[in-house]
C-alpha cells in the first residue's frame, strides 16, 4: 500500500504485542457500530490518478485560456517564480505550527517578518501571523471591539460584500451584538456621511469602512469619518487591499485602530477564491486582545537572538474559552507567500505596483464609458476595479463567454438597486489583447 | 549526532539594499489618501530574497526532515503527487466566481469528495466551507443553534464537553456564544456517563467529544452517550482531529453523532504548511441539512453548480467555498488509497502507536496512565523521571530535538501529569519507530543536567519565552528601539 511502509510487516509486529489479528486491536469498537469496510472505489496508481484528474481539469478554464475581467474583491496577479521557490521548500510547507522554537526558527523568524511588513504597509504597530481571510477577520474585528470598549453594537457600510455581512453574523451572533448597517451614496458609491453620523453614537463599539470599497471605489471622507468615532469613543477598523497602499496612505495614518484585508494577492494564486490570507493589525494598546498567533523575538540562553509563539495566554490551547478567539491553524504558508512576495517586490515595486494597478483600472474605465451605452456607476474615484451600468449586462455576459472571455461580475443578485451592473477588476496580468478584445466584443454585443 | 543548519541569518531589514530611489507619487488620489511617506521595505535583489528564505528554510522541520509524532496532529506523509497537481493552472487560475460551465472539473472534485466524506463518517451531507478544524467546530455549533432554535427551543445556551477536550472546543463554543461546562473524565480515562447525565439539561445544546479521545482511548461506551444525550433533546458533536484512528473500522454517524467536523489537513494528508491553510469540512445528519452555509454544490444530470436558495442556511463562514487548494489535495489523496488504503492507513496508524506504546511502558521508565488498548496515538507520563530525577515532559522533548528528532506534544491532554502525547502515524517505519522508542529509553537514562539544558545541536538553545511576553518586540520597528538584539 502506497505511503504505509509497515504494511508488509503487519504480522511481525502484531506478534510482538501478542496479537494475532488486526483486528484485535479494534476489540474496543463495539461490533454494533463498526463497519467492514468503505464502499469507495479501490486506491489507483499514481499514473492512473494523474490521468483522471487531467481530464478533470481540461474542465476547468483557466485565466490564460478564458481571460476574465471579474472583480469582487479577488483578481489575479502576477506571481514571481521565487514564492513559488520559496513555499515549495518543504521544511516549510510540511511543517506543523511553531510549538517547538528551537526546531522552527526558520519559519518564526519568517513569520516575524511578515509580521514587520504588514504593520509597516497598514501604518499600525502590530499584525499578527495571520486569520482566515479578510472576511472572517472583519468578524473577529467585531468581537474585539466589543471587548475593547465593552459595548454591544457594531457598525458596517452598504458597499461591502453581501459575503463579508453575512460572516459577520455569523461571527457576532452568540455574543449578542448588533450590527447596524450605514447606507452608501448611489452616486458617488462611496458611505453616506450623513447616513453615516446619524448612526454612530456612544453605544457603538466600532465602525468598519473598506478602502477601496467592494465597488473599487475610495473613501476619501476618512478624516471626518476617524473625528466622529474619536468624538464617540468607537473603535476605526479599515479593510484594504494591501496592493493599493503603494499609492493610498496607510490606514494608521488617518486614525485606524485595527487594519485587517484578504492578503491573497500578496502573491497567491485565486485557487478558485482559497487558500485565503486574513491581514490583521492594530495598534499596540489593543494588542492583548489580538486574536490568534503571534510571534516574538527574544533570545535563547546563550544571549543568542531567538524567535518563538508570545502572548500566548490570548490563545486557545492555553485559555481555552476565556481565550480572545478559537483559532488555531491559520493560514501559515500563504503569509510565508506574502512576505516573500513583498521582500521581492521591495518598496519601489510595491509602489510601481499599485501605481499600474491604478492607471489600468483607470484606462480600462475610460475605454468601456466610451463605448455608447456603457456609463460609469459611480463618480468616486477607484482601483483596480470599478461599476459600469449597461443596458443588459445578463446578455453581455452570455455573449463574452460564447466568445470565450469572463466579463465583470454581475452584482443583481447581491444588490438589487444595481441591475445591470457589472463589477469590473484588472491587474498589471491582464494582456494588451486580451484587453482589446473586450472592447471590440463590448461594441459587437450592442 | 544529529546537528541543525546554522545560518546567522538577518532580518530581511538589515540586508543592504541595492537601489534607493526616492517614492515620486504618479497618480492623484484625493487629497486625504495620497500617500506622501514611502514605505519602509527595503528594496533587495532577488539573490538576496531567495538566498534568505532558503537559509531560513533549512533551520526549520518538516514531515520530510524525519518523524513528526506531535499528538492530535496526524502528522503523515503528504504525498508529492497531491502537491503537483494542485499547482496546475486549471486549478490555481480560477476565479470564485467564474461562469460555471468554465469550472466544471473542479465542481465535480468538490461534489464528489462531500460524498467521499459522507461515506467515510456516515454522515448526511458536508459542507467544505470551513478554514480549519476550530472553524468547523464554529460552524457545527451554530448549526446546532439553528436547529434548536428552528424546533422553538431558545433556552438551549450550555455546551458540555470532558477535561480531555481539545482547547479549540471550548474557545469556540464560547465564541458561539454558549456557556462552557466541563466535566472530569472517569479513572479510566474515558466520558463519565453520570457525570454527564448530571450535567445534561434542558439547557444542553450540545456535547462535544472526540473518539477515540485525546488519551487515544475508544469511548467504547459510545452508544449509551449517544442515547443520554438525545434523550436530553441536545446534540451529539463530533470532533474530528482523531479520525485517521477509525477509518474503515467505524463511523461517527453509526455512533449517534449529529455533527461531525474532518481536519483535511490531518486525517487526509494535505500538508500543515507551518500552521495552515487547513480545512475543516463538517458534516450533518438529515434533520440538520437544511441549515448548511450556502452555497451548495449540486448535482443536475451530468453538470454540476452552486445553489444558493437555502433560505434556513446560516449563510456564510468564509470567503468564497473554502479553502480550495486543500480540498484538491484532499480529494487526490482519497483516490489514490482508496476505500482499502484509508482502512489500512488506520489499521497501520492504531499499530505503530500499540507498538510504540508497548515498548516504552515495557521499559518501566515512563508510565502510561489510564488502561491498556490505545488507538493512533498515546499518552505517557514523565512522572516517574520527575520523582526520580527532576526531569519533566518539557526537558525530554527538548532533548529529543538534539537527536533530530521531533517531539511529540507535550502537557496535554491537562489531565496526565507531565503528558507527552504520541502519534506515529501510518507514515513511519518499523525502523523509525525503533530509533524514535530506543532514544526516548536512552534519554530516560542520561545525565539530567545534559537533559535540563538541552537542546545543544540546534540552531538556538532554549528559549526566553518569559522575556519575550515581558519585552514584546514583534516587528522590526520596535527592534530598532530595543539595540541589544540587534544582531
Amino acid at each position: 500500500m502506497q505511503f504505509i511502509p509497515n504494511s508488509p510487516l503487519k504480522n511481525n509486529m502484531l506478534k510482538e504485542l501478542g496479537l494475532h489479528d488486526i483486528n484485535d486491536l479494534f476489540s474496543d469498537i463495539p461490533q454494533k457500530i463498526r463497519v467492514k469496510n468503505l464502499h469507495l472505489p479501490q486506491g489507483r496508481t499514481q499514473q492512473e490518478v494523474e490521468e483522471h484528474m487531467r481530464l478533470l481539469a481540461q474542465q476547468n478554464k483557466s485565466f490564460y485560456e478564458m481571460p476574465s475581467f471579474l472583480g469582487g474583491g479577488m483578481i489575479p496577479h502576477y506571481i514571481p517564480a521565487v514564492v513559488k521557490s520559496v513555499i515549495s521548500r518543504s521544511e516549510f510547507y510540511t511543517a506543523y505550527t511553531p510549538y517547538q522554537p528551537e526546531t522552527s526558527q526558520g519559519f518564526l523568524q519568517a513569520i516575524f517578518e511578515y509580521q514587520s511588513l504588514i504593520a509597516e504597509l497598514t501604518g499600525m504597530d502590530v499584525s499578527n501571523a495571520s486569520l482566515y481571510d479578510g472576511a472572517t477577520a472583519v468578524g473577529e474585528a467585531a468581537l474585539m471591539c466589543t471587548r475593547i470598549t465593552k459595548r454591544k453594537t457594531f457598525v458596517v457600510p452598504g458597499n461591502i460584500s453581501w459575503e463579508k455581512k453575512s460572516i459577520l453574523m455569523n461571527y457576532t451572533k452568540g455574543s449578542g451584538i448588533q450590527i447596524k448597517e450605514v447606507a452608501y451614496d448611489k452616486k458617488t458609491g462611496m458611505i453616506d456621511l450623513e447616513s453615516f453620523k446619524k448612526t454612530i453614537d456612544t453605544e457603538t463599539a466600532g465602525f468598519y469602512l473598506e478602502n477601496p470599497n467592494f465597488f473599487g471605489v475610495f473613501e476619501d471622507k476618512v478624516n471626518e469619518i476617524h473625528s466622529i468615532l474619536q468624538k464617540n469613543q468607537s473603535m476605526f477598523v479599515v479593510g484594504i487591499d494591501p496592493i493599493s497602499l503603494g499609492i493610498c496612505k496607510s490606514p494608521g495614518e488617518y486614525g485606524a485602530d485595527i487594519v485587517i484585508g484578504e492578503g491573497k494577492s500578496l502573491g497567491n494564486p485565486l485557487d478558485f477564491g482559497g487558500s485565503t490570507l486574513g491581514i490583521f493589525a492594530c495598534k499596540n494598546e489593543f494588542l492583548r486582545q489580538i486574536p490568534g498567533r503571534i510571534i516574538g523575538m527574544t533570545k535563547d540562553q546563550q544571549g543568542k537572538r531567538a524567535f518563538c509563539m508570545t502572548l500566548q495566554t490570548r490563545e486557545q490551547h492555553i485559555r481555552r474559552e476565556k481565550a480572545t478567539s478559537n483559532i488555531c491553524t491559520n493560514e501559515g504558508l500563504c503569509m510565508l507567500a506574502a512576505a516573500t512576495y513583498l521582500s521581492w517586490l521591495g518598496r519601489k515595486g510595491l509602489h510601481e505596483l499599485s501605481e499600474i494597478n491604478f492607471k489600468r483600472g483607470q484606462d480600462l474605465e475610460k475605454k468601456i464609458i466610451a463605448i455608447p451605452g456603457f456609463t460609469k456607476m459611480f463618480t468616486g474615484v477607484h482601483f483596480n476595479e470599478f461599476v459600469i451600468r449597461c443596458a443588459d449586462a445578463k446578455k453581455i455576459q452570455k455573449y463574452l463567454l460564447r466568445q470565450g472571455m469572463q466579463g465583470g461580475l454581475l452584482l443583481k443578485q447581491w444588490y438589487p438597486e444595481l441591475t445591470n451592473c457589472m463589477l469590473f477588476g484588472i491587474t498589471e496580468l491582464h494582456s494588451e489583447e486580451s484587453i482589446e478584445r473586450l472592447i471590440s466584443l463590448l461594441k459587437e454585443v450592442r | 549526532m544529529y546537528h541543525s543548519a546554522i545560518w546567522d541569518e538577518p532580518l530581511l531589514k538589515e540586508l543592504e539594499e541595492i537601489k534607493k530611489e526616492n517614492y515620486v507619487p504618479q497618480t492623484a488620489l484625493p487629497g486625504p489618501l495620497q500617500r506622501t511617506t514611502p514605505l519602509d521595505i527595503p528594496d533587495l535583489d532577488e539573490t538576496q530574497v531567495i538566498r534568505h528564505f532558503f537559509h531560513l528554510s533549512q533551520m526549520n522541520y518538516g514531515i520530510e526532515s524525519g518523524i513528526y509524532p506531535l499528538g492530535s496532529c496526524t502528522m503523515k506523509y503528504n504525498p508529492k503527487i497531491c502537491e503537483e497537481i494542485s499547482h496546475w493552472e486549471q486549478f490555481t487560475l480560477l476565479h470564485p466566481y467564474q461562469d460555471e460551465s468554465t469550472t466544471q472539473g473542479i465542481l465535480q472534485i468538490m461534489y464528489a469528495l462531500e460524498q467521499m466524506l459522507c461515506e467515510i463518517t456516515g454522515m448526511d451531507h458536508f459542507t467544505l466551507q470551513p478554514a480549519a478544524g476550530a472553524q468547523g467546530e464554529f460552524t457545527g455549533l451554530l448549526l446546532a443553534r439553528a436547529y434548536h432554535e428552528s424546533n422553538k427551543d431558545f433556552k438551549r445556551d450550555e455546551i458540555i464537553l470532558p477535561d480531555t477536550s481539545h482547547g479549540t472546543n471550548p474557545a469556540s463554543a464560547a465564541m458561539a456564544g454558549y456557556k462552557v461546562i466541563e466535566i472530569p473524565s472517569s479513572k479510566e480515562g474515558t466520558v463519565d456517563l453520570g457525570m454527564l447525565e448530571k450535567a445534561l439539561s434542558e439547557k444542553t445544546a450540545c456535547f462535544m467529544l472526540t473518539n477515540p479521545n485525546t488519551l487515544g482511548i475508544f469511548e467504547s461506551e459510545i452508544g449509551d452517550i449517544a442515547r443520554i444525550v438525545h434523550k436530553a433533546g441536545a446534540l451529539l458533536y463530533y470532533d474530528g482531529a482523531n479520525m485517521n484512528a477509525i477509518m474503515g473500522k467505524a463511523r461517527p454517524g453509526d455512533m449517534g453523532f449529529d455533527i461531525v467536523h474532518l481536519n483535511l489537513h490531518k486525517t487526509f494528508s494535505t500538508p500543515h504548511g507551518g500552521g495552515g491553510p487547513g480545512s475543516g469540512p463538517v458534516g450533518v445528519k438529515k434533520k440538520l441539512e437544511r441549515f448548511l452555509p450556502v452555497p451548495w454544490i449540486m448535482k443536475k444530470e451530468e453538470n454540476y453548480y452552486f445553489d444558493y436558495e437555502h433560505p434556513d442556511s446560516i449563510g456564510k463562514i468564509k470567503a468564497a467555498y473554502g479553502n480550495v487548494s486543500v480540498i484538491l489535495k484532499a480529494y487526490i489523496y482519497i483516490l489514490l488509497l482508496g476505500g482499502n488504503g484509508l482502512k489500512e492507513a488506520s489499521e497501520i496508524a492504531v499499530l505503530n502507536a500499540n507498538y510504540m506504546k508497548k515498548k516504552l511502558v515495557d521499559s518501566n521508565l515512563y508510565e502510561l496512565p489510564y488502561s491498556e488498548l490505545r488507538k493512533h496515538e498515546f499518552v505517557i507520563s514523565c512522572n516517574r523521571l520527575l520523582s526520580n530525577k527532576g526531569i519533566r515532559a518539557l526537558d525530554v522533548g527538548k532533548r529529543l530535538l538534539d537527536y533530530g528528532l521531533h517531539p511529540p506534544t507535550v502537557y496535554f491532554p491537562l489531565i496526565v501529569k507531565e503528558a507527552l502525547m504520541i502519534e506515529p502515524t501510518e507514515s513511519e517505519s518499523k525502523k523509525t519507530l525503533d530509533i524514535y522508542i530506543d532514544t526516548l529509553l536512552k534519554i530516560a537514562q542520561e545525565d539530567p543536567t545534559l537533559i535540563k539544558s538541552a537542546p545543544h545541536n540546534t540552531v538556538v538553545r532554549r528559549i526566553d519565552e518569559i522575556g519575550a511576553v515581558k519585552n514584546p518586540i514583534l516587528t522590526w520597528k520596535t527592534l530598532e528601539k530595543t539595540k541589544d538584539l540587534m544582531t
